[in-house]
């Protein structure tokens, strides 16, 4: 299932470069947006991730269930949620998609089956593991995939969930974000295991690594768990090796890194790498590029607007909205 | 609701069915795995072995393996995956060991279960019913014998059931499944073993009201759980001295039925609460402050309290009685109230 750099595959290779394009420009915006108080709590940034969500999140069909963590704009931009949405919401608007009560960190589609937002490191590995066995157990051949960074390894919800997926073969695509830093604490500071896929392998699971930083990568390798997964070969463990090129939030001071490791990386960033490449292959011309580009920024501008013409939630609906609205129990 | 296969086979014979509090139990998660294919139970040890209190103790032959999952020791694992399943469509019943082991599974309770419809903007619901033992009398020691409802009742977006009766055992569970939101279950470990009476053409109970399970005019005493059967003691020695308690069993822990508690302390115009949870921050304490507040002029005696005392559970059997509710400070307490009441 390798992506060749074809006329064929065109549409999909500028899919996936738009999709990129569009995180990015969305992201920048929000990091100007927090500047300037729009945007408040705590605000992740997937600047330089960017592959990781256009290559996995496009390979998925629209029965797959998204389960992901606080650094899920990419994700979510990705999966269909509108950029109107998830603007709304970081401007904790009603008509945000999650009707501005989860903020950056809880963007929900449940209708496109995006399960969150979740940000308790580890939390959403046992929620992906139960939609995949509703799946199994309802008899839908469905893939539930499930992003976490490489943080998450370290908790017990990663053993246990792994253990129960493999155990019970669910269709479960866990999705390891290794980003080498778990906020800051590097990867050889928090894991006597540094390989990844040696962690996870122990769960008896198909585990495999990849380039996180090329986006074709990222697509073929998922497309092929995924296969082998909808194929009844229980769940696969996919590392992605990536990098966030921005600080872990907007309060982080990036004392635990040297600029040189970042400038390395950057070097490798997977939009002008991915852009090159096309170009060498006469797939993109500068002047389509600058078009896509433009697009991009077009739809931030009008989901900031969008965001900023929203109304807010009264205090009364949200608090009157905690159990759900139905008349239930049995009278005696 | 859809999935409904009819209504459950059950083996009663006569008006009434003797059976234990355990039977009855176990004859609510029959009923459910019938009435609703979406039902399923999960927990260690549910299975094979039986279940750990022997609740489910032949069920696995009855329904399979599909449908009474045993699980690894992964509380916080089978939960969440519970929630998940929830999630995508199944009424899963996830049954945890002992409340102290719910530790285990708090964050998926408390982080994802009863936060995920609000945070999502209402877009999900997580009707989920968790199932577990709880409290002290067994000489289980401190790791395995505590009362944390109060815990749990201080979460918004979950409900919390704790039937002290056979009635409640067999019935709490349905309404529970039909509840769209995530509902905890606390059965008490010492009263598997009890015998009781159930009509056979038992109608089911509600989830939302407070009962009074006996009637009296000199003061109130709320309680719930395994302490109702403490309560009601006491209330029997004091009506030999001429003091008729009434006794109310909370059965809903969260939310709670103010209005049953209101009406029957603006009649008896004194109230006790017992709870064997620990005194400190108690749900105890939240109804001596909710009682304070709305019926604070109705009062004729300061509101009092028999809790645990504040020490982990000790294993000898003195010592655990020592230091639990019973009867005698029951008793105690409300001589006490009465007296200083200037009854």
């Amino acid at each position: 299932m390798t992506i060749n750099l074809d006329a064929a595959q065109r549409p999909l290779l500028l899919k996936l470069l738009r999709d990129m394009v569009r995180i990015r420009r969305l992201e920048e915006r929000c990091a100007q947006l927090y500047g300037e108080t729009k945007i408040r709590g705590f605000l992740h940034l997937y600047i330089g991730e960017e592959a990781v969500a256009s290559g996995a999140v496009s390979a998925l069909g629209p029965d797959d269930a998204i389960v992901a963590t606080y650094r899920e704009h990419g994700h979510a931009l990705v999966r269909g949620v509108g950029a109107n949405e998830i603007m709304a919401e970081m401007f904790g608007k009603l008509a945000g998609c999650s009707r501005g009560r989860g903020g950056s960190m809880h963007l929900f589609d449940i209708s496109r089956r995006f399960y969150g937002g979740n940000a308790i490191v580890g939390g959403g590995l046992p929620l992906a593991a139960g939609l995949a066995l509703a799946d199994k157990m309802q008899g839908r051949n469905r893939v539930t995939a499930c992003f976490f960074g490489e943080g998450a390894m370290a908790e017990g919800a990663f053993h246990e969930a792994m253990n129960l997926a493999a155990l019970w073969h669910l269709p479960v695509l866990f999705c390891c974000e290794n980003n080498l830093y778990a906020m800051g604490t590097a990867l050889a500071r928090s894991e006597s295991q540094v390989d990844l896929t040696v962690k996870a392998a122990s769960y008896a699971v198909n585990v495999r690594s990849v380039d996180g930083m090329d986006v074709t990568a990222v697509h073929s390798e998922t497309l092929r768990a995924l296969a082998r997964i909808r194929a009844g070969h229980g769940p696969c463990f996919i590392e992605y090796k990536t990098y966030r090129f921005r600080a872990h939030s907007m309060f982080d001071p990036e004392l635990y890194r040297e600029k040189a490791e970042v400038e390395a990386w950057q070097q490798r960033g997977p939009i002008h790498s991915f852009s090159a490449r096309l170009k060498a292959a006469n797939l993109l011309t500068e002047a389509e590029f600058v078009q896509l580009d433009a697009e991009a920024q077009a739809e931030v501008d009008a989901a900031v607007a969008f965001a900023e013409a929203a109304d807010w939630e009264s205090p009364e609906a949200c608090f009157a909205d905690v159990c759900t609205p139905v008349e239930t129990g049995v009278t005696s | 609701m859809s999935g409904v296969e009819g209504e459950a086979k059950l083996a009663v014979k006569g008006s009434m069915q003797k059976l234990t509090y355990r039977d009855a139990c176990r004859l609510a998660l029959q009923e459910a795995m019938h009435r609703d294919e979406r039902v399923f139970l999960m927990g260690e040890d549910v299975g094979r072995y039986g279940g750990t209190y022997a609740v489910s103790k032949g069920l696995l032959a009855e329904f399979g393996e599909e449908r009474i999952r045993d699980t690894p020791l992964s509380e916080l694992a089978f939960t969440g995956t519970g929630i998940g399943a929830a999630l995508g469509g199944l009424r899963p019943i996830v049954e945890i060991m002992t409340v102290n082991f719910s530790l285990l599974a708090l964050d998926q309770i408390v982080n994802m279960a009863a936060l995920l419809r609000h945070m999502s903007g209402g877009q999900c619901s997580v009707p989920l019913v968790i199932r577990m033992a709880t409290g002290a009398g067994r000489q289980l020691a401190a790791q395995h014998s505590h009362s944390l409802e109060g815990w749990y009742a201080h979460i918004p977006g979950i409900k919390v059931l704790a039937p002290a009766t056979i009635e409640d055992a067999r019935g709490m569970l349905w309404p529970a499944l039909l509840d769209p939101d995530p509902v905890v279950i606390f059965e008490h470990a010492l009263l598997y073993n009890m015998d009781g009476e159930l009509s056979a053409d038992f109608a089911g109970v509600d989830i939302r009201h407070a009962r009074i399970r006996r009637h009296g005019g000199d003061i109130t005493l709320v309680t719930y759980g395994g302490s109702l059967w403490k309560t009601l003691e006491a209330a029997n020695l004091l009506a030999k001295q001429g003091i008729e308690c009434e006794v109310i069993d909370l059965r809903v822990l969260r939310p709670l039925d103010d209005a049953t508690l209101l009406e029957s302390v603006q009649r008896t115009h004194r109230l006790l609460v017992i709870d064997e949870g620990w005194r400190t921050g108690s749900l105890a304490a939240e109804i001596a402050a909710r009682i304070g507040e709305q019926a604070f002029f109705d009062l004729d005696a300061p509101i009092a309290r028999v809790c645990s005392e504040e020490v982990p559970m000790p294993y000898a059997k003195h010592l655990e009685d020592a230091a639990l509710p019973q009867p005698g400070k029951i008793v105690a307490a409300v001589q006490t109230m009465l007296n200083k009441g200037g009854r």
